[in-house]
Order: C-alpha cells, then structure tokens, then sequence
C-alpha cells in the first residue's frame, strides 16, 4: 500500500482494475456454481434441454413462489439410494489417498536429492523437474499406453529379462490408474517440498552433527520438521484434482468401479440427465472445501509472505 | 542443506528423471517407426508425419486450438496481471476475501465440476457453444495460473520505486507502465506462457464448453486415443512436445540474459 493520499480520479482507476478481473470472476466462475446448485434441485425433464428451466425474472412473484415450490432433493436423494454413486465417491478418495501417499515418498526423495545436490546444477533439475508438466497431460497419459499394453514394452522388457513367464495385465486395472496419476502429478509434488528444502538453513544441520546427532535423527528432528509447509502445499496440490480426474482413470483404467469424475462424465455425455451431475458435482464440491479452503489460505499467506 | 552428495541423492535424482522422462522419450522415438503394429519395431521412418499432413481433421483440430490458445491466453494475460495488482497494491477492500478466494480455488478445482458449471451456465444465457465458449471457458481457468505467477513477482519488488514516481509527480498509469510493467515483465510473460499450454492441453473443460465445429486438438486425440493407439498419434505428439520444449528453453535462455543484464547492472552501480 502507497502512502500517499488517492486522488479521487486515482481511487477511480483502482476500482476499474479491481472491478474488471472481479466482475469476470463473478460471472465464470461463482454464478456458474450457482446455476449448478439449481439445476441439481430442479427435475429431469424430457424436453430439450434436458432440465426444467431456470429462473424466469420477468414473470415476477409467482415465478418466485413456482421457483421455490418446484426444487427437490429428489436428485440427492437418488444418489444417496443408488451405491453406485457412494462407491464412486469412496474409490476417488481411495485412490487419492492412496495415490498422494506415494507421491509424499517419492517426490520427497527426489526433492532432497534435488536440494543436495551441488548448487550450480540445482537450477537445471528444476527445469528437468518441470519441463514434463509443460507437455500435454493427455500426452502424458497416452504414453503410458504405449508402455503397458499387453504386448508393450514393460511385458517385452519383464518377459526379457525373464522375470515373468505369462505377461500380466497392466492396462484396464488400478494399478495403471495409480501409475499414470503419479507420473502426472510428480511436478506438483517435488516442487513445493523442493522449495522448503532449498530455504532450510544449513547451519542448523551442521550445529546438529556438531552436537554428534546421527544423520538419520537429524533429518527426523530438524529437516522433516521444516520442510512440512511444503509437504502439506505439495499433498493438498496433488489430493484435490486427483479426487475428480477423469483423463487418467478413464484411459488407464478399467470398468468395474468408476472413479467419480468419470460417473459425473457419464451421467452428463451418455445418459445426459443433468440434474444428476449437477448433483455429483455439488457432493463432490461440498466434500472438497475444507482441503480447498486450507490451500487457498496456504497460498495467499505463501504470497503475502513472499516466497 | 548440506553439500556432501549422497548416494541417495544421485539414485534419487537418476530414478526420478528416468520415470519423467522414459515414457516420454519412447513415445517420440516410436513415432519414428515404420510398422504398423506400434509395439513392434520395424526401422526408422517419417511415414506417420507424411501421414498426419494429410489428416485434414487432425490440422485443423490444431488450428482452432491454437487460435483458442493464443486468445484465451491474452485475454487470461491482462485479466491476472489486473487481479495480481489488486491482491497485491490495494490493501484491504470490499469484498477482498471472495475475491482471492475465487482467484485461488480454480487453481485446484477438479475440471470436471468448472467444466460442467461453465456449461450450464452457457445454456441458461443461451449463448451457442462452440468457438467463444471454448475460449471464454479457458480464460477464465488459465487466469487464475496469471495470477499467482504475476502476484509472487509483484511481492518481492521494492515498491519504493513506484512511489518515488509518484512522489515526483508521475501519474499513476504512467507509473504502472514505464516503472511497474518493466519490471514484472518476465513474469507476465511466464504467466502468458502458462495460459498458453494450459489451454492447448485442456480436454475436460474444452469437452463441456465446445459445440459443431469447435474441436479441439486435445478432443480429436482423445477420440483417437480411446479407439486404440496409433503410430499417427504418436507423430502429433512428438510435434507438440518438441514445439512445447523449444518454447520453454527458449524462454528461460531470454530470462538468464535478463537476468544477467539485471546483475550486470547491480554491479555497475557498486563500482560507481
């Protein structure tokens, strides 16, 4: 904040340059969600498009009145009934759980070795860090295909070396969807964790090996410790969009249960009952605002602070 | 940290890169391929790029993407760097809090749920879904990316500089241009490069959005890919990913000499 006195005409710019992205936001970004709440309590109807229409303004008060007769939880209540939906839900969870835990594992490994390694060089393992998230994710996800198709290069390479007499099946199993998911998400992870590491002062380990406390303590006691600001940003970046992927479950995965970005996907482009998905959408948002509020604080104290 | 390398660190680092870029690296050289079956090798060959030139679906997939791109990526550009300013320079103001809560939660969000909340309200304004709601859609996605780059910029510069303009008299647009946007511009740039990708990578929101003759390069592989693997696929990939490492080596070969001139600088004035 400047602290010279605004001019009127200066206070008048301000509020444009508040006003404009502020305005887009509202519109694109919160009445959108708004619509959605509606629609998920409005009925399927058979007419195209396929929802009862949303409010109508012009017909005043007794639109109104109609407006708040005609919503129902019947949507909800049908995803509440059906276990297709509450299995969906518990698998994105799982699989997001799970997933983030082996991205801590390996993406802390690769951010320490990154951290220790001699400094001249440490600019260069961030680029080769990021440069695959600058590649297509669909790309990303496509390569794997390549890779573990039933006569792909992983069988040809395990039936090679002989480790394997009869080649698995990779492809279509959750095995896949957990390894495409890490290999997109890597970025996301060593990158925060790499960031609190890199700060981390070195006096601090050294007065530790000083005072004769063993390597492994001292990383325990002091380096893990300080580096959990990143370890937190870096698993609620990778835990939120993982919970409603739907590129990698539905290329690498397989058809038994879905996970629930794919039901929404569904329920929208094959059985198109909007109400529906809306209503998975609403679930599946309600579910994510806690880790969601978490990070945006994360993210604006981050900024404030100045990384 | 502690300079000593570990063996850890070095099969930490040797595993990482080789999972990151493996998969990568055979997808480009089996788009080289001659045979048909993409699991067998059969000798080096440009087939699948001569192939693709006549794919007239594939290209044009392309351009509409890149158009798309390129526009959203502007428009996300001015739109962030705007937001960035007024997170970072005005102090407290009404409504702040909504405000940076609806910068930060897209950045997260799961796509499906933007995807489906951008379309529906597209039909409740009735607006025809195709090229603009495409592009409408990944603006308002990719700004939010603009924002944060441009915001991390704009909190570690001295903003001593832009009042001692304003001190001397120099009125506060001016100010922005000639001392604020020079100095942020290697960020704005990043963030519009950012916007870029991030549209031309986009399948889910663009999958909602789109309508008759709006497909976009990420929905045309999607509807190759789920029909099965191609080497022809292969070869688009290769371009883009080749376009895509040339963009960014190139940009941060532009932010070294920069920042070289910027510490060439620094140190002119101490031997002054």
């Amino acid at each position: 904040m400047t602290t010279a006195k605004p001019t009127p005409s200066r206070r008048g710019a301000q509020r444009l340059v508040i006003l404009i992205p502020y305005l887009w936001l509202l519109a694109f970004f919160l009445v959108p969600f708004l619509i959605v709440l509606k629609i998920s309590l409005s009925q399927t109807a058979i007419a195209q498009p396929p929802y009862t229409p949303v409010l109508d303004p012009a017909a005043g008060w007794a639109a109104l009145k109609d407006f708040f007769a005609e919503l129902s939880f019947a949507n909800y209540l049908s995803l509440a009934a059906d276990t297709l939906y509450l299995s969906s839900y518990l698998k994105s969870v799982q699989v997001a759980a799970f997933s983030t835990m082996i991205l801590l594992v390996i993406g802390y490994s690769l951010a320490y070795g990154m951290a220790r390694a001699p400094r001249r060089l440490q600019p260069l393992l961030v680029t080769l860090v990021v440069l695959p998230f600058w590649t297509s994710f669909l790309i990303r996800v496509y390569a794997w295909i390549n890779i573990l198709q039933r006569d792909g290069l992983l069988n040809q390479a395990l039936l090679a070396l002989r480790l394997i007499d009869e080649p698995p099946v990779w492809l279509a199993t959750d095995t896949a969807i957990y390894i495409g998911i890490v290999y997109s998400y890597l970025p996301f992870m060593v990158l925060p964790i790499y960031a609190a590491l890199e700060k981390l002062d070195e006096s601090l380990l050294e007065a530790a090996a000083d005072l004769g406390c063993p390597p492994w303590k001292t990383f325990w006691l002091v380096t893990l410790p300080l580096s959990l600001p990143g370890v937190f940003a870096g698993a609620l970046l990778c835990f939120i969009p993982i919970v409603g992927e739907f590129v990698i479950p539905d290329l690498l995965g397989g058809s038994e249960t879905l996970m629930i970005g794919q039901t929404l996907w569904t329920e929208f482009f094959s059985n198109r009952d909007w109400p529906i998905a809306s209503a998975v959408a609403v679930v599946l948002l309600i579910m994510l605002v806690v880790p969601i509020v978490l990070y945006q604080q994360f993210e604006a104290r981050q900024i404030e602070r100045g990384r | 940290m502690m300079r000593r390398t570990s063996w850890f660190s070095v099969t930490a680092i040797a595993l990482g890169l080789a999972f990151l870029y493996l998969p990568i690296a055979i997808l480009v050289i089996y788009s080289f391929n001659a045979s048909q079956l993409v699991t067998v090798w059969g000798g080096w060959s440009l087939r699948w790029y001569v192939e693709l030139l006549s794919d007239r679906a594939m290209l044009e997939a392309a351009f509409t993407s890149l158009v798309i791109a390129m526009l959203s990526a502007t428009i996300a550009t001015v739109l962030g760097t705007l937001a960035a300013i007024a997170l970072t320079r005005f102090g407290r103001f009404r409504g702040r809090l909504l405000f940076s809560g609806m910068t930060y939660a897209p950045l997260v969000m799961p796509e499906v749920i933007t995807g489906l909340s951008l379309l529906l309200l597209f039909v409740a304004v009735d607006w025809d879904r195709g090229f603009w709601t495409v592009t409408v859609a990944h603006t308002t996605l990719t700004m939010c990316f603009v924002t944060v780059v441009v915001q991390s910029r704009l909190v570690t510069f001295d903003m001593s500089l832009e009042e001692a303009a304003m001190d001397l008299g120099c009125p506060p647009l001016r100010t922005f241009l000639t001392v604020t946007l020079p100095l942020i511009a290697p960020a704005v740039a990043a963030g519009w490069m950012l916007a870029f990708t991030l549209s031309l990578d986009d399948l889910v929101i663009a999958s909602f959005t789109t309508g008759p003759g709006a497909t976009t390069l990420p929905i045309r592989i999607y509807s190759q890919v789920r029909l099965g693997v191609k080497p022809e696929i292969n070869a688009i990939c290769t371009i883009l990913i080749t376009v895509v490492a040339l963009g960014v080596i190139a940009a941060s070969l532009l932010t070294k000499r920069q920042r070289m001139q910027r510490e060439g600088m620094v140190a002119l004035g101490a031997v002054r």
